[in-house]
């Protein structure tokens, strides 16, 4: 009643990055088989329906059904296999073997490289920490997204976003925009977590106030939400006295960052300790042979044109791992310096151009990236954390490469 | 007078120093791109938004299909489209590109949808909710 | 005879079950939305060993008993009983060293067995990740942990299966008085439940509704625990319930794994200043102090990344610290169970037994008519969580809907979700506590909408109706386009 099943590269995920590997992989010429968890493919593209998505991977401003709709064609014309619904129940990552349920079926498929395209979940509301009442109104920023854009229904009536991540931003137009009184957005560090453009479109557009160096310290309400207590913040984030200050609403989004879903997908597979996400080179391969990963489940990227892409370098290297084409194990480390924080990738392979994709730890209006052991310079102007410093090493400055590689961003 | 102007052409977010001339010109730093300079004449003399949300479907696998403007509106105009937007429907099936309004502002641009929206059920939805 | 329990906790739901083996009529009455949600809820869900408790109480007459009827229960009402033992914690100091013993004769005195004093190499071999501090420990092995709501949603069933009657979302507000009888009570709806015998087993609620009889109960006061809840990732460090040495505030602050993986870490223990007993909001200070206090007894086991949420629950106490299980000296068919505060969980079961056969029979001299041989049992119901690959592929294949997974932390399909409903679910908390969706690492991030979409579509009720819990928890006010 198990049935069989056997591919050449099996994709978890059909997000942007899962959708861009199997299409990479299947233009390979490999069989290609794709498990995504919802009736449809496209992940949180779906219900992104602004615009922005595009510039990079497409050359084209698209919005996010947009995107993923491309993929989904150009998957349908490449034969991709998708099995929605699924669900992966276990994965023994040594022997590229997953068991999985769905409502078609209980499978276990035999893979012979397997692209994790897990992508990323939203810090709970839980993981705050916030002390006070536990009432209804409270909602993840991407639940909210999906209610109002999908599902056709509304929050509330007022609401206040904790966090300024972009999809915090976007909702806080989104929100506004259908009618909802959004009193501002909450932000704990000194700088917005999203995009400048979304700043400026999403909350100065429609006079939304952002609060930075604020966060709320206290919920109250016993049914629904009925207020939150807002307070100015030090350098420490400890509340300062006499800031505080009660906000009437009904609702709160929180967009308090995005955490890689690697649980439960392999303990062998090692994690990098800032991204929080697997440790992966530039091929996208993970510490296990013929296991590759790419999008939010290895760092949280701030562009999908970069999710996508990482999935479709993933999808290029499982499919010749199928093929049996030659290529190397080599995995030099590359190491964080000064500056540097969420970063990708954790190791270069020298046959692969280096894509290199890096937050700053602080806002700088200038500086250079450093790359002392490949002599490279690239300096750069206006660099803040929430935009990601992107740039390619061509792999012909990597063949002389034995050493670990310092990355550092000096003022 | 000299005013920033943050440009939201694409990700980057120039910063964009405009500085008005005696003359009446202006000139424009800060931009790392041309698309900037243009970016921020519009933004200094009408303001343009591409407008997203979305729109009723009738009898369609969804409630509803997100919608975009196919060019970018006059950013002061953007609630009175979404009052027009809130008053229409449409009829499943609907396909990416579909024209659903032709020249919804009266300059010429339309609202097209992005995504696609089948006839009828799938086992979660038809749920109804409460007006 | 017909009896009604007020209360739908685990105190009411455990009597009912024992009491639906006589020949008696029962009702069950909870004024909450859904059962087991007051006390029984929010607490440290251990089955304790009972050697803490001062011997001669009735806690500690309760508390043993309890913990060894858990075994049948477990069995038969199918609900989750793991015995992983427990470590009370002492430093090598003369002072920790006496309190440890003086807990062992403690122990030895309430008449338990299995449990002894152990020394660094046993502890650093069950325990690796304990705290290099703690030299010596009282190991109990048969303290358990079970899930509280479980066990009274489990208890109901049985008890609806043989003829209760139960319900909810209705609270008592009076009663009929005749004779020094209680002839009827009045309900919030407005019914009327003409009664025989009342059971007063209303958690935080006894006294009140004890004084609204003219009954005298000792006062309660409410003390509130605080707790953090941890991942999965977190019982890699853990094997047992960890505790510090006992003070005068209770049992301290401990590091529990909970029977579905995780762990719990807590509680404090505060003394409200008043009745305030839907008051269950947490503060900085007390999530602040439950980590620190998990963190001293395993190092770094509450780390930022692994706290899943925080919250808190209300115990009823009194001055005589001890439960308060009597039939009325001023009305003749009232009982009152009440002041269950730890190990009120542990003895429950217990409990249920002492109220009949001490209560009822003995000192009531009621004759509630002849035992049935056996007590209904509650079918476990099905986990994919909990079942192998081939017994799920047999279940998808006759229901899809096994297939359909809508709780991706916890590996809860949509029949599980419908079957929870079709038991009473009425709510996201009640599918949430039947099933356990919602209750992983993404906090229903990802399925609160779907299990909305199944409550609207399996009760009929429009989205804007579906709730978190209680009346008012909407989630949806209205719609984007009408």
């Amino acid at each position: 009643m198990i049935q069989q099943l056997k591919t050449g590269v099996l994709v978890i995920g059909g997000g942007a990055a899962g959708m861009a590997a199997a299409l990479s992989a299947s233009r390979a010429g490999v069989e290609v088989t794709l498990l995504e968890r919802e009736e449809k493919t496209g992940g949180v593209l779906n219900q992104c329906i602004h615009h922005g998505f595009g510039l990079q991977f497409y050359r084209q401003e698209l919005t996010g059904p947009e995107f993923a709709y491309r993929l989904q064609n150009e998957m349908a014309q490449h034969s991709v296999k998708i099995i929605s619904e699924s669900y992966v129940r276990h994965i023994d990552t040594k022997n590229k073997y997953v068991e999985v349920i769905s409502p078609e079926g209980v499978f276990t498929i035999q893979a012979k490289a397997i692209v994790l395209a897990t992508g990323a979940r939203e810090r709970p509301f839980g993981a705050l920490q916030i002390p006070g009442d536990r009432p209804a109104g409270i909602y993840v920023a991407g639940l909210a997204q999906r209610m109002v854009n999908l599902e056709n229904t509304l929050p509330g009536k007022r609401a206040l976003i904790l966090g300024s991540g972009d999809i915090g931003l976007i909702m806080a137009r989104r929100l506004t925009l259908e009618g909802m009184e959004v009193l501002g957005v909450v932000e704990r560090l000194p700088y917005a977590g999203g995009l400048t453009r979304n700043v400026v479109q999403c909350l100065e557009d429609y006079d939304i106030p952002l609060y930075l160096s604020h966060t709320v310290v206290e919920v109250r309400g016993r049914r629904r939400l009925e207020r939150v207590l807002v307070s100015e913040v030090d350098d420490n984030f400890k509340p300062i006295n006499g800031t505080q200050k009660w906000f009437d609403i009904d609702t709160l989004v929180l967009s308090a960052g995005l955490i890689p879903q690697v649980e439960d997908l392999g303990e062998n597979l090692e994690i990098d300790a800032i991204n929080k996400g697997f440790a992966v080179s530039n091929t996208c391969e993970t510490s296990v042979t013929g296991i590759f990963a790419a999008g939010n489940n290895v760092a949280v990227f701030d562009l999908v044109d970069y999710v996508a892409a990482e999935g479709w370098i993933a999808g290029q290297n499982a499919a010749q791992t199928v093929q049996d084409k030659k290529r190397t194990s080599k995995r030099i480390p590359l190491i964080r310096g000064k500056n540097v924080g969420i970063l990708v990738p954790s190791y270069i392979t020298p046959e692969e151009h280096l894509r290199v994709y890096l937050r700053l730890r602080k806002p700088m209006d200038k500086g250079t990236v450093v790359l002392k052991e490949l002599n490279i310079e690239k300096p750069f102007q206006y660099g803040v954390p929430s935009e990601m410093i992107n740039f390619v090493v061509n792999r012909d400055k990597l063949q002389e490469l034995k050493k670990p590689v310092r990355i550092e961003v000096v003022e | 007078m000299k005013g920033h102007i943050t440009c939201t052409v694409c990700p980057v977010g120039c910063k964009i120093l405009v500085v008005s001339k005696p003359n009446g010109e202006y000139e424009i730093s800060g931009n790392r791109c041309p698309r900037g300079k243009q970016y921020a004449i519009d933004e200094l003399f009408s303001p343009k938004r591409i407008l997203t949300t979305s729109v009723k479907v009738l009898h369609g696998d969804v409630p509803l299909v997100s919608v975009r403007t196919d060019a970018p509106i006059e950013k002061s105009r953007i609630f009175e489209l979404m009052e027009k937007i809130k008053s229409i429907s449409v009829e499943a099936p609907v396909n990416v590109g579909d024209v659903l309004v032709r020249n919804i502002d009266g300059m010429g641009t339309s609202l097209v949808a992005t995504r696609k929206v089948e006839k009828n059920g799938s086992p979660l939805e038809n749920c109804q909710i409460s007006g | 005879m017909k009896i009604t329990i007020i209360g739908g906790g685990i105190v009411g739901a455990l009597l009912a079950y024992e009491l639906s083996r006589y020949a008696v009529d029962l009702v069950v009455i909870e004024k909450k939305h859904d059962f087991g949600l007051g006390v029984t809820k929010a607490n440290s869900a251990i089955v304790h060993g009972g050697y803490d408790d001062p011997p001669g109480s009735l806690r500690a007459e309760l508390c043993y008993k309890g913990n060894q009827l858990y075994e049948k229960l477990a069995e038969s009402l199918g609900i989750p009983l793991k015995r992983i033992g427990s470590f009370v914690v002492a430093r090598d100091t003369p002072e920790e060293m006496e309190k440890l013993s003086e807990l062992l004769k403690r122990g030895e005195k309430n008449g338990v067995d299995g449990i002894e004093i152990v020394e660094k190499p046993f502890l650093e071999k069950h325990e690796p990740h304990l705290s290099k501090e703690y030299k010596y420990a009282l190991h109990c092995t048969h303290t358990g942990i079970t899930e509280p709501w479980t066990v009274a949603l489990a208890a109901l069933e049985a008890a609806e299966k043989a003829g209760a009657e139960l319900l909810r979302g209705d609270g008592v507000i009076g009663g009929e008085v005749s004779k020094g009888n209680v002839r009827s009570l009045e309900l919030e709806s407005g019914r009327i439940i003409e009664t025989d015998l009342v059971i007063n087993a209303a958690g935080l609620y006894y006294h009140e509704v004890a004084n609204s009889f003219g009954v005298s109960t000792p006062q309660v006061y409410l003390r509130k625990g605080q707790y953090v809840l941890l991942d999965h990732k977190a019982s890699t460090m853990v094997n047992s319930v960890i505790f510090p040495l006992p003070s005068e505030k209770g049992k301290g602050k401990l590091v529990v794994p909970t029977v579905d993986g995780g762990v719990v870490l807590g509680p404090t223990s505060e003394n409200m200043p008043d009745f305030t007993p839907e008051d269950v909001s947490t503060t900085l200070e007390g999530i602040k102090e439950v980590i620190e206090a998990g963190n001293e007894l395993i190092p770094n086991i509450a780390r930022p990344n692994w706290i899943v949420k925080s919250f808190a629950g209300l115990r009823p106490e009194t001055q005589e610290k001890d439960f308060f299980i009597e039939n009325s000296n001023t009305l003749k068919n009232f009982v009152t169970v009440g002041a269950i505060r730890s190990p009120g969980l542990t003895a429950a079961p217990a409990i249920a037994r002492y109220v009949i056969e001490e209560i009822l029979e003995q000192r009531m001299s009621l004759d509630l008519g002849r035992q049935k041989a056996d007590q209904v049992r509650t079918l476990k119901s099905f986990r994919v969580n909990e079942s192998d690959l081939k017994e799920i592929a047999a279940r998808v294949k006759d229901d899809e809907k096994y297939g359909r997974i809508i709780c991706q932390c916890n590996q809860v399909s949509e029949a599980e979700i419908i079957e929870a409903i079709r038991k009473g679910a009425r709510s996201i908390d009640g599918i949430k506590f039947r099933t356990r969706a919602g209750f992983g690492r993404c906090q229903g991030g990802f399925c609160t909408w779907k299990i909305a979409k199944i409550l609207s579509r399996e009760l009929n009720i429009p989205l804007s109706e579906v709730r978190v819990n209680e009346e008012g928890t909407v989630l949806f006010d209205g719609k984007v386009r009408v």
